[in-house]
């Protein structure tokens, strides 16, 4: 029975090896934050961080998980979250929400590695996570904002 | 999408007929009669009844509950319409909690939907202004009488304001939770004073969204994230065809896989019914179903297409004419004949359609979604499990998009739950989940359309004839709401934004065929209007520069009767810095401006046309809505639709090959994505007019305006969307 390491709580998980990270998440433990969206990794929906990097969960199979602490959008914390969050709410980005988790783990993640990221790093960082309600213009400026904030 | 000025009218009469299952799905024989109305604008005061007990609460702690009676699926209805009550109420912002309502029509109708409640044609701020400003002003008026009991003072010397009751003379105060308990018992006044604009302390300011902090710390619940005591998940397998049903299935191979409880048939296809959704979905890939297709739509979507060509000989239905425009064409000096196709387009919301149903221990049931149209999925589920409507009780949750894609005539998803539920036996709760591909290749999409234009001008350049013929599918006839919707064969949500056209032309026809293919359509974001206004505007910049005339001088020389259209192209044009000239190689600006659902929007895109593609550099819109209740939240809605609608205009198609739909998932049905969005500046038109909504407005002006820049930039007309250059030279 895999062990899973979730926002800092250790959960013995009666799942298969092969199930993916994301029902895990959400069918087992009741974590709801994570989202699924597409199931291929083609919209980040999913993603949360291992060990502080983002991966996308409906990709990552719970037995490959191993020791790797799991961080979802209920768990996140420290400064870059918190600036991230405040930016979000700031500017008032979200519309439905439904892919803001993912895009906030993944900016979170942005931030984590790059202080201070350029329009072409947003690009890069953000292009895999979908805003079917186009969001994304108040996703940069937040991003932006955090950055400021940070600094 | 649904105008009916019936305000608390007629009940919803649900036929006890029974079900009419066919094509796979199922239909609940009702219908709605109610007389449409084409003002988008609401009910006005005088008609709408003071109802501060169905609207609000005041705790004791002093939060300000708005029940909210339309779904918020992002469009930011739960933050607007809790600022109309809160500014009449005197609410301070920080009190002001939301509850979603539940189903009741008699309470909770959509009064431009008759008696329906439901959410769509962007009429959620438009029918409830009235309606929230009276109860806020009505709980307002409780409070202080309840004061000025207390206190012993004249009624007309009490005040409020931010969230407290004040008596000035004597300096008294009290918060709104140590008034409400007693104020609530006193009688409801009928015809409660509304503030005067110059009083309002939120409407038309930035306040913050309400659902901003619990969507950004993953505490939202949305139907797919209920988890109900021993819910157990279901998938369905569905025909891939679409009015395929059934022939035979062999299950034995899904009921091994570990996780799998049951497979169940229901009229929509075969249910895999598991512990989790991943169990589900490995049950139903080990799941041989064999389809009967004696009934299916078998074509491709080219063929389908190629029937329309042909029907679009005719003249078909007239929807509108006035003169006689073959006879004023046979006089043009220049005459311009155009075909313009829109294909198959999916919702694709992130949210994938889903569902949580069971029954409760008084044998009624209890349904959690994300819901559209709750009187007709109410009464729809209730036939099915052989119950009153209002033994099914549905609980709202934030809706991840819609589109359009979750109101349903039908209740298609919603019914399909019923059954599931009903053919698992009723023990546990059914936590229906489509995936992305069942999502996506489930039908429901906005038709395929053909329209066909034979316009003309004189020497001057003046129209002298515009003679309009287009074939698609109807959405509304087979529904409840034909009836109320359907004229003489003419559906108006297929044909709006062009039959009415605003322009002032001399001969004028519109014809329409309806379209008779098996494929299920429905409204997407802003129905017709996502095809007319793209035919319409981009063929009146055809003439416009056949004309030699600069294209907003030339639309604005058609709009004199239309001051509210001018108004918004004339402010977009302007803060663009509106030139038709190409801005350098390969880069120019395009104009569009069209009404939509009562609003009226101008949008110029500033876009580069090369071989890499089309580039959207930026957007400059204008709008005009009326009161802006939350400019904020408008300019979101226009930003929204801007990154929405691209991709349709880009690149996004469903396709049929043998009546299958190849598109699946994102990647090959891809939304816009970060690098593509393109600056959007939204200018509002200051206005004391009703307010009308902007759900969908933002949307139909955006494909024209890139492919008149398109045009612009490379002297190509991309009249097909989406637009494709690659036959383009020197693009």
């Amino acid at each position: 029975m895999p062990k899973l390491t979730v926002n800092g709580v250790t959960h013995e998980v009666d799942a298969d090896p092969d199930m993916p990270l994301l029902w895990v998440l959400r069918d087992r433990l009741d974590a709801t934050g994570t989202k699924y969206g597409c199931g291929i990794a083609q919209c980040g929906a999913c993603t949360v961080h291992l060990d502080g990097q983002p991966v996308r969960s409906c990709q990552t199979k719970v037995g490959d998980v191993g020791t790797a602490r799991v961080t979802t959008i209920e768990g996140v914390s420290g400064r870059v979250a918190e600036a991230v969050q405040a930016a979000w709410r700031k500017l008032d980005v979200v519309q439905c929400g439904y892919c803001q988790s993912g895009q906030i783990m993944s900016a979170i993640g942005l931030l984590s590695g790059n202080a201070k990221p350029s329009d072409t790093d947003i690009d890069g960082a953000m292009d895999g996570n979908i805003c079917r309600c186009g969001t994304y213009q108040r996703i940069r400026a937040a991003i932006h904002e955090a950055a400021r904030d940070l600094a | 999408m649904l105008n009916a000025r019936r305000p608390n009218a007629v009940p919803v009469r649900p036929s006890r007929r029974g079900l009419l299952a066919g094509a796979g799905a199922i239909v609940v024989a009702f219908r709605l009669d109610a007389k449409p109305a084409r003002a988008a604008a609401g009910p006005d005061l005088a008609s709408v009844k003071a109802q501060p007990n169905a609207f609000v609460r005041i705790a004791p702690d002093d939060t300000v509950t708005v029940i909210i009676k339309h779904l918020d699926m992002g469009q930011g209805n739960t933050t607007g319409l809790a600022t109309i009550l809160a500014d009449e109420l005197g609410a301070a912002w920080s009190q002001v909690r939301t509850e979603f309502a539940p189903a009741d029509a008699t309470l909770y109708n959509n009064s431009l939907m008759g008696p329906i409640q439901g959410t769509g044609g962007s009429t959620a701020v438009a029918n409830s202004w009235f309606q929230l400003r009276k109860a806020g002003a009505a709980a307002r008026e409780m409070l202080m009488a309840e004061a000025a009991f207390r206190w012993k003072v004249p009624v007309a010397q009490i005040t409020v304001a931010d969230g407290v009751v004040r008596h000035a003379p004597s300096g008294r105060q009290a918060r709104f939770g140590e008034l409400a308990a007693s104020a609530a018992s006193l009688p409801v006044p009928s015809e409660p004073r509304l503030k005067d604009p110059s009083e309002w302390t939120l409407i038309g300011q930035k306040v913050p969204r309400l659902d901003s902090v619990a969507k950004t710390n993953g505490s939202a619940i949305y139907s797919l994230d209920i988890r109900r005591p021993n819910q157990v998940t279901a998938v369905v397998a569905r025909a891939p065809r679409f009015g395929a049903t059934v022939k035979s299935f062999d299950a034995a191979a899904a009921r091994k896989v570990a996780g799998v409880l049951d497979v169940v048939q229901v009229p929509t296809g075969v249910a895999v019914i598991a512990r989790d959704t991943w169990a589900a979905m490995k049950g139903r890939e080990a799941l041989t179903v064999a389809w009967d297709d004696s009934t299916a739509e078998t074509r491709s979507s080219e063929a389908i297409l190629a029937e329309y060509r042909e029907r679009a000989k005719g003249p078909g239905l007239t929807a509108s004419e006035r003169g006689d425009p073959q006879a004023a064409l046979k006089g043009a000096a220049t005459v311009i004949e155009a075909e313009f196709t829109f294909p198959y387009l999916a919702h694709a919301a992130m949210e994938p359609l889903n569902a949580t149903i069971e029954r409760a221990a008084d044998g009624g049931y209890d349904v959690y979604g994300g819901f559209q149209f709750q009187t007709v999925e109410q009464a729809t589920m209730a036939a099915i499990l052989g119950v009153t409507p209002d033994r099914v009780r549905l609980h709202s949750n934030w809706a991840g998009g819609s589109f359009g894609r979750r109101a349903t005539p039908t209740a298609d998803y919603l019914a399909e739950a019923a059954t599931v539920l009903k053919a698992a036996g009723e023990k546990a709760p059914i936590h229906l989940v489509w995936t992305r591909e069942d999502d996506m290749a489930g039908g429901y999409y906005r038709p395929t359309v053909l329209h066909k234009v034979r316009a003309g001008i004189d020497a001057k350049g003046a129209v002298v004839g515009w003679d309009h013929v287009m074939v698609g599918k109807s959405i509304m006839i087979g529904s409840p709401f034909e009836a109320m919707i359907v004229k003489n064969g003419i559906d108006s949500t297929t044909v709006e934004g062009a039959s009415d056209t605003p322009y002032a032309l001399p001969a004028y026809r519109f014809g329409v065929h309806n379209g008779r293919e098996g494929v299920p359509v429905l409204w997407w974001r802003s129905v017709g209007h996502t095809h007319t206004a793209h035919v319409m505007e981009v063929m009146i910049d055809e003439l416009a520069h056949a004309a030699d005339v600069d294209p907003v001088a030339y639309r604005l020389s058609l709009l004199a009767q239309a001051p509210r259209l001018a108004g918004v192209l004339k402010l977009a044009a302007d803060k663009a810095g509106w030139t038709d000239k190409p801005q350098e190689k390969g880069r120019g600006l395009g104009v569009a401006v069209h009404e939509s659902f009562g609003s009226y929007v101008a949008m110029v895109a500033d876009v580069s046309a090369q071989e890499a593609g089309i580039r959207v550099n930026r957007i400059v819109a204008a709008v005009d809505v009326g009161v802006p209740v939350n400019p904020d939240v408008i300019r979101a809605q226009v930003e929204g639709a801007v990154g929405f609608a691209l991709s349709a205009v880009l690149r996004n198609r469903i396709t049929l090959k043998d009546g299958q739909v190849q598109e699946h998932n994102f990647d090959a049905y891809e939304p816009t994505r970060m690098s593509e969005m393109p600056q959007v500046a939204v200018h509002i038109v200051p206005s004391q007019a009703a307010p009308t909504g902007i759900g969908e407005p933002g949307v139909p002006v955006l494909a024209p305006a890139i492919a008149n820049a398109v045009f612009s930039a490379t002297g190509q007309r991309l009249r097909a969307l989406p637009l494709d250059l690659s036959g383009v030279k020197g693009a």
